[in-house]
This record gives structure tokens, C-alpha cells and sequence, in this order.
């Protein structure tokens, strides 16, 4: 019996030549990645604990990405202490204001990602970085420290769940959709504890960018990891960031998977997630009311990548954001910024009316810098539309593609991006 | 133990605890808006030594160990929910705070009602009644990690065995 890329990876990193669901290991890990958030009650429990140093300072990499650029004292205050922590423990890849983005969008970008990797990240969106072949989770504080303290975290060994995609994305249907589309069938706990695994000539055909979009989600199935075998189109990322060498991992034709989902694409239309679960998905084009919008927000690490912003630029170009909504667009990282910027992205987003921002996961989680108020309505491209998500207890968030929330932004409610696109092409 | 039972599904982590006061870490600052945005009164109707009882996938979203600091900070000791989200489940073993999985309980026990965990035979009891509900008993491992108080009082101990720490 084979073994699938998730079981190869952590038999790998583990005392183990083969491993199977359910088996708890200890697993040795290649890259621990920190936020701002999350690192600093581990850095607490270190130092109560009388742990001077961590395990090994270059495989660590700090990313403050949450409350950035400051969002008030007491978040200037925690960055502040992770800054100075880092210093004494040598840690050197601390992503300052001015080289900084959401940490899922940074850390591809920056090649410290790469297949067959164990990565850890204290966040749940850690699961994107299996769009590279990595077995890449999220993990608590409590996991962060002795993942710094060791180097090493146990495991229960997930089954494996296997998407097969397959056929084009139709026009206006992009990989936010597809994965909108998997979390409605299968639920918010779907994938509980699973890896989830994506295969199939749509992956195939997908950029590195919309294969983390699809990975980015697998949490909000309730996933462990979401995973994708490397192929020419992982190679091309890596060696555009000077990266030849890394391990080879394919799951075996004969590995095990829990269930097989079988998905066509070529049905598949615009979707949108309604108040307040991300399974709760109706395409657009069945919403009969207008459900007007008081913001439109188009960034992320589900949706900030430089291709979604060409998407919303395709869009908004030389179109004006309704009167009564607001647009924020947010590159993920400023590579993003300085790359939507020589493209003249950032020039068309600000004449239609839009706020351009710093990177920053800011008011995808409620954070700052787009919250909203009682009663207000937003549709985002970002992963997440629980109660009270972007601010208010009152407000509602529904999720959807870069296109739609553009689309949205210039019709001043929820609306079918495919009408717009049709006008321009 | 005086259960609180929120027999609703997918109750996350935004609703335990909401990111608004993620620039706070300490127990008892997080204890103060424990469950704000699911009950409002949450924390004036818990007493020390309280659970939660909860329906399937409690504590799904996001990473932040904050929601378990703020539950135990507002005195809960235990959560028993039908199912529990990964992290979420992680961060409570090893915080060594009770998580049980007890399938069908958010259905069985009003709130109020006053319930005893015997963890040595594996049960939830409902005291008036005297029914007992079975659930799985936790690994070894786990009953290892809750007893020594902890994941990192675990780590501090194989560094010293190293001679690390």
C-alpha cells in the first residue's frame, strides 16, 4: 500500500519509513513561521519556562503582519518586544514596515518555501503553503514555543482526501470560486482533521497564486492542510527566485484516500458565501434582491496576490465605485504593491474612486483599517465571514472572488462580474 | 459544574474571543469579553469552576490560543462539544485544559444543569438525573500532556533531560 505526498513527507521528518491515518509522531520541522498576533505570549511561555534559545535561528521567519503598521500602543508594544526577541536570539528574516505583507502572500514570495518542507506557521492560513508540496499547518501559541524551543511538534497523521478538478474555469469563475464551491459541498468540518489534496488538469493549469488560493481555503473546511503535487509551473516560481534544488514528492498511484471528490468546473459560476459561514454559498446569478454594499474590500492572503489585482484593475478600469460604497484595495506584500504599481494598477484602482493600502491583514480580521459599523454590509475577497469578522456584531460580510467585489464596487451592490467583463471585451 | 450549553453548530474562534482585543494576551484582560459576540452576558452568568457544552466543530477559525486563555480566564474548566475544530483542540490539550468529544451531548443537557465529569471511567453525568453519557477516553498521550499541566512544562523537561535548559 502506497503512501500519499502528506504521509511521505511526515514519514520523512519522523523516526518512520512509512506512517498511516492516525498515527501520532513526532515530526521534525524545516520552517517555523511567526505573526505578530500569536508570537508574542510564545515568546512569553519561553522565557517562564527558563528557555534562553531557540532551536535553530535560520529557520525561523518573522512576518508582523496583523495590526501593521501599528494599529495602537498595545499592538506597537507586542511588535516591539518580538523585534527585540528576534535581535537577541538571531534571528535575522524579521520582515520590518517597508519590506513587510501578509505573512501567506511573504513567505512564497520570499523562496522559503519548497516541496516536501514540514512548515508550521502560528496561523490558521498556514495551510497555503501546501499550494508548493509542503506539508504546512497551523498551530497555536503554546505549538510555536516548543516548535522554537525544539524544533520538533507532534502529529496525528491525517487521511487524505483527494479533489480531483477537472475542465476549464469558465469566464468570470476564478480558483476563489472553485474552493467557495468545495466548502459548500462538503461543509465547514468536511475535511476535519484531513488533508485535503488537489489534483486534476484545472489545478494543472492554475499559477502558484491561485494554487494558494485553493490551499488557502482548506482550513475553512476544517483541514489540517491543504496540498498540491509540484510540477513545471511550482519549478518556474522557485527558480525565478534562484531555488534549483529541493526533494521531489508525489503521492503513489496506489496511496489511500479516505474519499474521492470528482468536481467539473465547466457548470461552475460566480459565487458568493451569504452571513455568517463560508459554506454558506449561492452562485450570484440566483440572488433576485440587490443587496447593496456600504464596502468592497479586495485584498488578503486569500485574494491579494498580484493576479487578483489585475482581475479587479481589469474591472474597475475607467469605471467609478458607486456613490455609498467604499472600495480598500491591499496588495499582500509590497513586492505586490511595487508590482501593481509599475503596471499602472495602482493608478486605475485610485481613479475609480478606490483606497489604495499598505499590506496588512487589517480588516479581514476585524483588526483596523476598513472596520465596519453596525448594520453595514461588505463584500470581500478575503476567507472569513463569521459574526462580528470585519467589526461590528451587527455587520455582514460575504465572501467572494476579486472580480465580484469589484463588479460590486461599481454597481454599489452584490453583483454578477461576468456582466462587466462581457461589457469590456 | 454548571453547564452553559450553546447547542449551535461552528462556533469560532471570532465569536470566542473577537480579534478587537488581540492586542491583549493576558488571561484575565481576554476573560473580560470571553464569548462577547455569542452572549453578551457570558461572563457574568459563569462561576469559577463552570463548562460549556456545544454542539459540532466548536472553536473553528483561526489560530489564536487567546480563545482558550479567555474561556479558562472567565472560569470555565471544561468544554464538552459534540466536535471540536483541529487547532482549537490542540491549543486545549496543550494548554492542558479539558476538550471532550462527546458526540449527541448538545442535544441531551439543558442548560444550568449541573454535570460531573468522571474522566477515570470516561463519562459525562448529569446529576439530577443521574444519566451518564460515555465519551472516547483521551490517548495516552493526552492524559499525559493534561496531567503534567501542559505542552511546554513537557518541553522544559526534555531540554533539561538534554541538557538544554
Amino acid at each position: 500500500m502506497g503512501m500519499t505526498i502528506t504521509e511521505k513527507i511526515l514519514a520523512r521528518h519522523s523516526a518512520h519509513e512509512k506512517v498511516s491515518p492516525g498515527m501520532l509522531i513526532n515530526a521534525g520541522l524545516d520552517l517555523i513561521m511567526c505573526h505578530d498576533v500569536t508570537t508574542t505570549p510564545a515568546i512569553d511561555m519561553l522565557k517562564k519556562q527558563g528557555i534562553q534559545k531557540v532551536f535553530d535561528p535560520r529557520k525561523i521567519v518573522i512576518m508582523p503582519d496583523h495590526f501593521v503598521p501599528n494599529k495602537d500602543i498595545k499592538s506597537a508594544e507586542m511588535i516591539r518586544k518580538i523585534r527585540l526577541w528576534a535581535r537577541e536570539n538571531g534571528i535575522d528574516a524579521f520582515y520590518e514596515l517597508g519590506r513587510h505583507g501578509v505573512c501567506h502572500a511573504l513567505l512564497p514570495e520570499q523562496g522559503y518555501v519548497l516541496p516536501g518542507m514540514t512548515i508550521v506557521g502560528a496561523d490558521s492560513h498556514t495551510c497555503t503553503h501546501g499550494a508548493f508540496a509542503a506539508f504546512s499547518t497551523g498551530i497555536g501559541s503554546t505549538d510555536l514555543a516548543a516548535a522554537l524551543a525544539t524544533g520538533e511538534l507532534w502529529f496525528k497523521v491525517p487521511s487524505s482526501l483527494l479533489f480531483r478538478i477537472r475542465g476549464k474555469l469558465p469566464k468570470g469563475v476564478y480558483a476563489k470560486d472553485l474552493i467557495l464551491e468545495i466548502i459548500r459541498r462538503i461543509g465547514v468540518d468536511g475535511a476535519l482533521y484531513r488533508a485535503m489534496e488537489f489534483r486534476g488538469d484545472t489545478v494543472e493549469n492554475m499559477g502558484m497564486e491561485e494554487r494558494m488560493t485553493l490551499c488557502n481555503m482548506a482550513i475553512e473546511a476544517g483541514a489540517k492542510s491543504g496540498i498540491i503535487a509540484a510540477d513545471q509551473v511550482t519549478a518556474k516560481y522557485l527558480q525565478e527566485r534562484g531555488i534549483e534544488n529541493y526533494s521531489q514528492v508525489e503521492s503513489d498511484p496506489d496511496a489511500v484516500y479516505e474519499k474521492t471528490y470528482e468536481i467539473d468546473t465547466g457548470s461552475l459560476e460566480p459565487l458568493l458565501a451569504f452571513p455568517h459561514l463560508p459554506s454558506n454559498v449561492r452562485p450570484v446569478s440566483e440572488i433576485k434582491e440587490k443587496i447593496p454594499v456600504d464596502q468592497a474590500y479586495i485584498g488578503s492572503c486569500t485574494n491579494g496576490h498580484i493576479s487578483d489585482l489585475r482581475i479587479a484593475a481589469q474591472i474597475l478600469k475607467g469605471k467609478k465605485v458607486a456613490s455609498g460604497t467604499r472600495c480598500i484595495v491591499v496588495p499582500a506584500s509590497t513586492e505586490i504593491w511595487k508590482q501593481a504599481n509599475r503596471e499602472g494598477l495602482l493608478d486605475i484602482f485610485t481613479e475609480a474612486g478606490a483606497a489604495v493600502s499598505t499590506p496588512t491583514c487589517g480588516a479581514c480580521l476585524g483588526g483596523h483599517m476598513g472596520i465596519l459599523a453596525a448594520g453595514e454590509r461588505c463584500v470581500s475577497t478575503t476567507n472569513r465571514n463569521f459574526v462580528g469578522r470585519m467589526g461590528s456584531p451587527d455587520s455582514e460580510v460575504y465572501l467572494a472572488s476579486p472580480a465580484t467585489a469589484a463588479a460590486s464596487a461599481i454597481c454599489g451592490y452584490i453583483c454578477d462580474p461576468r456582466t462587466c467583463l462581457e461589457e469590456k471585451s | 459544574m454548571k453547564a452553559h450549553v450553546y447547542p449551535r453548530n461552528d462556533i469560532n474562534t471570532d465569536e470566542i474571543i473577537p480579534a478587537r482585543y488581540l492586542n491583549m494576551d493576558r488571561e484575565e484582560d481576554l476573560a473580560a469579553h470571553a464569548m462577547e459576540d455569542i452572549d453578551p452576558k457570558f461572563v457574568k452568568k459563569v462561576s469559577e469552576g463552570d463548562l460549556i457544552i456545544a454542539g459540532e466543530n466548536f472553536g473553528c477559525g483561526s489560530s489564536r490560543e487567546h480563545a482558550v486563555w479567555a474561556l479558562r480566564g472567565a472560569g470555565i474548566r471544561a468544554v464538552v462539544a459534540d466536535s471540536f475544530a483541529r487547532i482549537f483542540y490542540r491549543n486545549c490539550i496543550n494548554n492542558g485544559f479539558l476538550a471532550i468529544e462527546c458526540p449527541g451531548i448538545s442535544e441531551m443537557i439543558d442548560d444550568s444543569s449541573e454535570i460531573e465529569i468522571d474522566l477515570k471511567s470516561a463519562e459525562i453525568i448529569e446529576l439530577r438525573s443521574g444519566k451518564r453519557y460515555p465519551f472516547k477516553p483521551f490517548p495516552e498521550f493526552v492524559k499525559a500532556m493534561i496531567s503534567a499541566g501542559g505542552l511546554m512544562k513537557k518541553v522544559r523537561q526534555q531540554l533539561a533531560e538534554k541538557g538544554l535548559a
